[in-house]
């Protein structure tokens, strides 16, 4: 089956590596007999509610952005509507940062956010920078670890009640002070964490594929074929015992 | 009374006796093996007296001169120390120690040295410039690098133009014109040398991954590119209007690459015409050279002066090297952000890809903790041609996952995060007579080095830099 993503503005926002996490999606889809169509959306491109299964936002320079930021909060009203179909969200850093309600900057640099996710952000003046380990429980009673690296200086604030990624075992998170990291509201995803995420990860690459795939059958999230994922492990404990080291 | 004395008042040391102090801590430093001792003395001395270095840089009868860059400061200072030293005896601190503590620990065994060259980290820079007040500043390039340690792109160029704002205008100013941050710069200060590439043949087709300074400095549009070099430089200008690449005062023409033979160019420098043959491959080494040049030029180096000692230079230190073990070769090539490695890899593929190859990946701070960046890095050239990789140093896995998702089959890949048993390996898979291709980050060139010098076969850099 193919599985349709939406990558937005992949000119501007790809700082941190993001095209690496678009490459273990093609792979693990395809190594499940999935082929993933990734369609470039840029500024003034249109989001159509229900065509895409998936929409994946990077991070970016400060300067980049704020180049997008404008364009992006255009998409608003299609954006909640793809998600309250059901469509799965992956957003990275700036990409996180600008699903919620939007960022306060200190000297007139505020960005508009999409309020897709229930969140704020204010600049902080100093960055959060290092190896992040977290632990997540995205169904109840299974319990896995995300390991990763942070570069913010965006404190983001959950609404009271909003449902975090994962709990900080090491490192910031959102903003150095609630031991909470990410957001997730159903079947999207907005976290600071890159290295990128999803080699080292992968079992969240899965969880995102079979929510992918959910929307675009309109049943169940399935149950995707086990890989050998030796090499991911591996990754993941060297990265994991870095964050635990810091 | 005088507002220094009193309780709290600094003890003043003779700068004379600060430097014996210094210099013993060198030779001490060598003796118990802590390294090349390059940067112990020049940490001693600025923790003593931070305002030394401005007084041992004025000592230098000729001036400084600093030259800074996200990739090929190294190779272009040495490039430039290469072509001036016939004319100057130099204080140049050619083992890479390029921080306030290398640049303050050069000054201090600066000796008789009449001019300083000063190769400088691209964050230490603005302070480094307001100590050692330079004659002439070259400036290469910007590209993302180690965002953990330096920050955001904007914010080190941001950094670069308050510092070159407040150069004097005697300060003679040299920029690459074909970035579009760098040779922004030429405009905070006033007149410039500003040197780049014309010749759209070697060209790339279209604008790498890598690319950063893609978009006008102003308006946000993305530039138009005439031709891009390497990564974002190149001929650019906005569609609105607002930047364009300046018009270039030295330039490489009519590039011929030779794959990792080197490669020749003709430099135009002041109203000549001149070939120059470089040892070194890359169209990145042809940008070195003609920042070199320009750099030499503004420093008083004759046309002669300048394509003679082109012609002379073989490599700076660890950035490009042949290492002899036996009947085998390593080629050691340097790779420690996006566009430097793709760089390398074009080099390496132009010249017939390795079938093999140890890659190392070490995230130190001198590497920058977040190896995200190896993502950014265009591999898959090189992936095409290999039956077999070594994926080493502490974050072998995740070079071993990089390759993995870009194509190379699993039992492709070895995972061994020991340096020299992952250098052994790779050589007893090189056939005899052959070269192994050995891809490092910067800490891990400095492990090999020390792996290849305990077995003898090539002087420890303290050494060599001499």
């Amino acid at each position: 089956m193919n599985i349709r993503v939406a990558h937005l503005y992949p000119d501007y926002l790809n700082i941190y590596a993001d095209r690496g996490n678009i490459a273990v999606l093609v792979a693990r889809a395809a190594w499940r007999g999935h082929e993933l169509d990734v369609t470039e959306v840029g500024i003034g491109g249109r989001i159509v509610p229900g065509a895409h299964d998936l929409y994946y936002l990077g991070g970016g320079q400060d300067r980049e952005q704020l180049l997008v930021a404008a364009d992006l909060a255009t998409k608003a009203e299609p954006l909640k509507a793809a998600a309250a179909g059901g469509a799965a969200f992956l957003a990275v850093c700036g990409g996180y940062q600008l699903l919620g309600r939007g960022y306060r900057g200190h000297h007139g640099d505020d960005m508009p956010g999409v309020g897709l996710l229930p969140l704020e952000t204010v600049a902080g003046d100093r960055r959060m920078i290092g190896n992040v380990l977290l632990e997540c429980e995205l169904e109840p009673g299974v319990r896995r670890t995300l390991a990763g690296f942070e570069n913010h200086a965006g404190r983001t604030r959950l609404d009271p009640g909003a449902e975090p990624l994962g709990r900080v075992v090491s490192g910031f998170g959102n903003d150095g002070e609630s031991g909470y990291e990410g957001c997730r509201v159903g079947r999207a995803i907005g976290t600071y964490l890159h290295g990128p995420l999803l080699p080292r990860n992968p079992w969240l690459a899965d969880w995102i594929l079979a929510q992918a795939l959910a929307h675009r059958t309109g049943g169940e999230p399935p149950e995707l074929a086990p890989l050998d994922d030796e090499l991911e492990a591996l990754a993941h404990a060297v990265s994991s015992a870095r964050a635990q080291r810091r | 009374m005088n507002p220094r004395s009193g309780r709290f008042a600094p003890m003043v040391v003779p700068l004379a006796a600060e430097i014996a102090a210094a210099r013993a801590v060198a030779a001490l430093s060598r003796l118990v093996g802590a390294g090349g001792g390059t940067t112990v003395p020049g940490k001693l001395l600025s923790t003593l007296d931070p305002g030394a270095v401005d007084r041992l840089a004025a000592r230098l009868p000729a001036g400084t001169a600093t030259i800074s860059a996200t990739n090929g400061k190294t190779t272009t200072a040495a490039m430039a120390a290469e072509i001036l030293r016939p004319r100057f005896r130099l204080a140049h601190n050619g083992s890479g120690a390029n921080l306030l503590s290398g640049v303050a620990s050069t000054l201090l065994a600066a000796g008789d040295a009449q001019l300083g060259l000063l190769e400088v980290d691209e964050a230490a820079l603005p302070e480094v410039m307001r100590r050692v007040r330079p004659r002439a500043v070259c400036l290469g390039n910007l590209f993302r690098d180690q965002l953990d340690r330096y920050g955001e792109l904007e914010l080190v160029a941001e950094r670069w133009r308050d510092a070159v704002a407040e150069l004097p205008v005697s300060t003679t100013l040299v920029v690459n014109g074909d970035d579009p941050l760098v040779g922004d710069l030429a405009n905070a200060h006033g007149p410039a040398l500003v040197f780049g590439l014309d010749d759209p043949r070697v060209a790339r087709p279209a604008l790498q991954h890598a690319a950063d300074s893609k978009y006008c400095l102003r308006c946000g549009l993305p530039l138009e590119y005439e031709a891009a070099y390497v990564g974002h430089l190149g001929d650019y200008r906005c569609p609105n209007g607002h930047i364009a690449r300046p018009p270039l005062d030295v330039v490489a023409r009519n590039v011929e690459l030779r794959a990792l033979e080197g490669v020749a160019f003709d430099l135009d420098l002041a109203g000549e015409t001149r070939r120059v043959e470089l040892a070194l491959p890359g169209l990145y080494n042809v940008y070195n050279a003609v920042g070199a040049a320009a750099l030499a030029h503004a420093l008083g180096a004759t046309t002669d002066e300048i394509v003679a000692g082109l012609g002379r230079f073989s490599a700076a230190f660890g950035r490009f090297e042949r290492i002899a073990v036996g009947d085998k070769t390593i080629l050691l090539l340097l790779i420690k952000n996006p566009a430097g490695a793709n760089e390398a890899i074009r080099t390496l593929v132009d010249g017939g890809p390795p079938r093999l190859a140890v890659v190392a990946l070490n995230d130190a701070i001198a590497d920058g903790r977040d190896v995200s960046w190896i993502w950014d890095v265009d591999f898959e050239p090189l992936l095409a041609g290999f039956d077999r990789v070594v994926a080493t140093g502490d974050r072998a896995a995740e070079l071993a996952l990089r390759f993995k998702y870009g194509g190379l089959a699993e039992d492709a890949i070895e995972v061994e995060p020991s340096l020299e048993r992952a250098l052994d390996r790779g050589l007893e898979l090189t056939s005899d007579d052959g070269e192994l291709v050995v891809l490092p980050t910067y800490t891990a060139m400095l492990g090999l080095q020390r792996i290849v010098a305990a077995r003898g076969l090539v002087r420890p850099y303290w050494e060599r830099a001499a």
